[in-house]
């Protein structure tokens, strides 16, 4: 079984959000960039596909040269070999058509991504890959199976869960709940010594469709103050709750 | 040229994000100055949506579209615009919608903008306002194609009432057969589903352990809110991971979020942000969920969770 991840490299959750060039570009100076969060839940998951079912594991990102640390972050972690697409990820289209081409071009069986990244929060990608490909998809995934030619897997829904299976090959998007979190991986050193000598594939891009682009950027207005309402008075707040804020 | 609207709906019954969603679109239609036009599928009655303004429904009925499939709904709603020719579809996200929209995007050839949480800002160029960086800020973003597709943000646009005496029209769709199939479903029982809630009441690792969530319960049960956590919370167990919200956990955007023993960390805050009233209720008067909230009390949950408790139930009798 061949398996493809997608690795996003996105700011750190704590990082202040600024822009520069008039506010239509993000401004990386003084950013940490990490592996998407919910990519780590994913790549966790493919982690015990290799290690149990001894799939084979290749890790995708489409970026510019600046994202192979993330990428080597996953070689760490245990993948087999990494691609990048040499392209800037302006557009979730393009990302998926880039990887969709990767994916057929490599006959992988499975194809795995985060359902959202904590950057843009476009949670496209993945469905546009499946769409691209023509191929089962499953979002919001927080268990897998695999069986020989088969996928079992649960997805979350509004207010509780479902369990479908489908035939690989197949695209799905997972987030926490794929592994437990004392599951995720961290990087040791033996994987960090073993990543500098694994495949780093680079690949241009091919073609450049696209379907939006992003033209400006704004922060919400800053909120006002809090209320502090005293604890010897709890019953204020309700009334606050109920006459000023209308919400009981 | 028409504007379509989705109105998702769950055992034949509408979510109440199709009203929000219905409300989005019809304003859209007539700012474009086009009609808009309610597409539902398997839904049991069509009229509650005229009461948002919407005075032509198509209903599909269908089916093999009983359990969801990204590639069966993308198809279907494809078909529909075709015939009604949108080129402008409108959703409200939720797992259904946020799991086809991307499909329906490439089958159409359609630009897709999700998150958004406001009417265009510019027809031409087609330009929507939608929450980037888990809602710490905002994109005006272009969409190319002819075809658009717009999954709403819940809760950003709010529900209109505009009654319309309205008419319904039965269609069936042959929609693609579904590439996979669904096994079993399992809905979380009895308690209000968290991303429909109103009302929310969520508690962090200040509750010290899980017995100590009796309190949250019953204040939610009064409230006829919903509960949540924090994501230590539910690493820890104490509560399922269902009810982890957050940049890791669910997105919701309540009307009323109680953080109660919730310090506000920034991944935290980011899947709460968008509620329209946020109260804290921490011991340390520097938690960063003071900065989050509109009203605060500083103290212990201990003893201010029972009050209020006590006078809600006041308010309430
Ligand atoms: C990549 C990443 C993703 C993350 N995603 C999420 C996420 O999705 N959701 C999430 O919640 N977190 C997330 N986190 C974790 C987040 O950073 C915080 O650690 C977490 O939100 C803290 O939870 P907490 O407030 O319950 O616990 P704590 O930080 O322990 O805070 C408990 C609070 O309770 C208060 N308190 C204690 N006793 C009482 C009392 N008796 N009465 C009232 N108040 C009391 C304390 O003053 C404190 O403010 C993420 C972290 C990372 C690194």
């Amino acid at each position: 079984m061949k398996v493809l991840v997608c690795i996003g490299h996105v700011p750190d959750t704590t990082s202040k959000i600024n822009f520069t060039n008039s506010d239509t570009e993000f401004d990386s100076n003084g950013i940490q960039y990490v592996i998407n969060p919910h990519d780590e839940f994913t790549l966790a998951r493919a982690m015990t596909l290799k290690e149990k079912q001894g799939a084979q594991l290749t890790v995708i990102n489409v970026g510019p040269a600046s994202t192979e640390p993330t990428l080597r972050k996953s070689l760490a972690i245990g993948a087999d070999d990494a691609i990048r697409v040499n392209a800037e990820p302006k557009d979730s289209l393009f990302v998926a058509t880039q990887i969709a081409k990767v994916a057929e071009e490599g006959g992988y069986d499975l194809i795995m991504a985060g359902k959202e990244s904590i950057d843009y929060n476009g949670g496209m990608v993945p469905g546009l890959m499946a769409a691209i490909m023509n191929k089962p998809f499953v979002n919001a995934v927080i268990g897998l199976d695999v069986d020989g030619n088969k996928a079992t897997v649960v997805r979350e829904i509004d207010g509780g869960k479902e369990t479908v299976s489908a035939e690989l090959p197949m695209v799905i998007a997972g987030q926490k709940g794929l592994v437990k979190e004392e599951d995720l991986r961290i990087p040791n050193m033996r994987g960090i010594m073993m990543a500098r000598k694994k495949p780093l594939k680079v690949v241009e891009p091919d073609g450049d469709i696209k379907m939006t682009e992003f033209v400006k950027f704004d922060k919400p207005a800053a909120k006002a103050a809090c209320k502090i309402v005293s604890s010897d008075n709890v019953g204020e707040l309700v009334d606050l709750l109920h006459n000023e804020a209308k919400a009981i | 040229m028409s504007v379509l609207i989705y109105a998702e709906s769950w055992n034949g019954k509408f979510k109440k994000t199709s009203f929000e969603a219905v409300s989005y679109g019809v304003e859209l239609a007539a700012k474009m100055e086009t009609e808009a036009i309610a597409v539902t599928i398997n839904s049991e009655t069509t009229e509650e949506l005229y009461k948002y303004g919407v005075a032509k429904v198509i209903l599909v009925k269908n089916e093999d579209l009983n359990n969801f499939a990204a590639n069966s709904f993308s198809d279907t709603i494809k078909q529909v615009a075709d015939k009604v020719s949108a080129h402008t579809v409108v959703m409200l996200a939720s797992s259904n919608v946020n799991s086809f929209a991307p499909v329906l995007a490439v089958k159409w050839d359609a630009s897709l903008a999700t998150g958004v949480i406001a009417e265009p800002t510019s027809l031409d160029p087609f330009t929507v306002n939608r929450k980037v960086f888990s809602n710490k800020a905002h994109a005006d973003v272009v969409l190319s194609k002819e075809n658009k597709i717009l999954v709403v943000a819940q809760n950003s646009f709010g529900i209109k009432e505009n009654e319309v005496a309205g008419s319904t029209e039965e269609q069936s769709v042959s929609a693609a057969a579904p590439n996979l199939v669904s096994e079993s479903v399992e809905m979380a029982s009895g308690k209000v589903n968290l991303m429909d809630a109103e009302i929310v009441v969520s508690a962090g690792r200040g509750m010290k352990a899980a017995e100590n969530w009796g309190m949250i319960e019953e204040m939610a049960d009064i409230l006829g809110a919903g509960t949540a956590c924090s994501k230590p919370v539910s690493d820890i167990g104490w509560r399922t991971h269902e009810e982890h919200v957050g940049q890791t956990g669910k997105n919701i955007a309540p009307n009323l979020y109680f953080a109660i023993g919730i310090s506000g960390a920034i991944q935290h805050v980011a899947g709460i942000n968008s509620s329209k009233v946020i109260v804290a209720i921490n011991t340390d008067d520097e938690a960063p969920i003071f900065k989050a909230a509109d009203y605060g009390i500083v103290g212990d949950a201990f003893k201010v969770v029972p009050e209020l408790i006590e006078k809600i139930k006041e308010l309430k009798g």
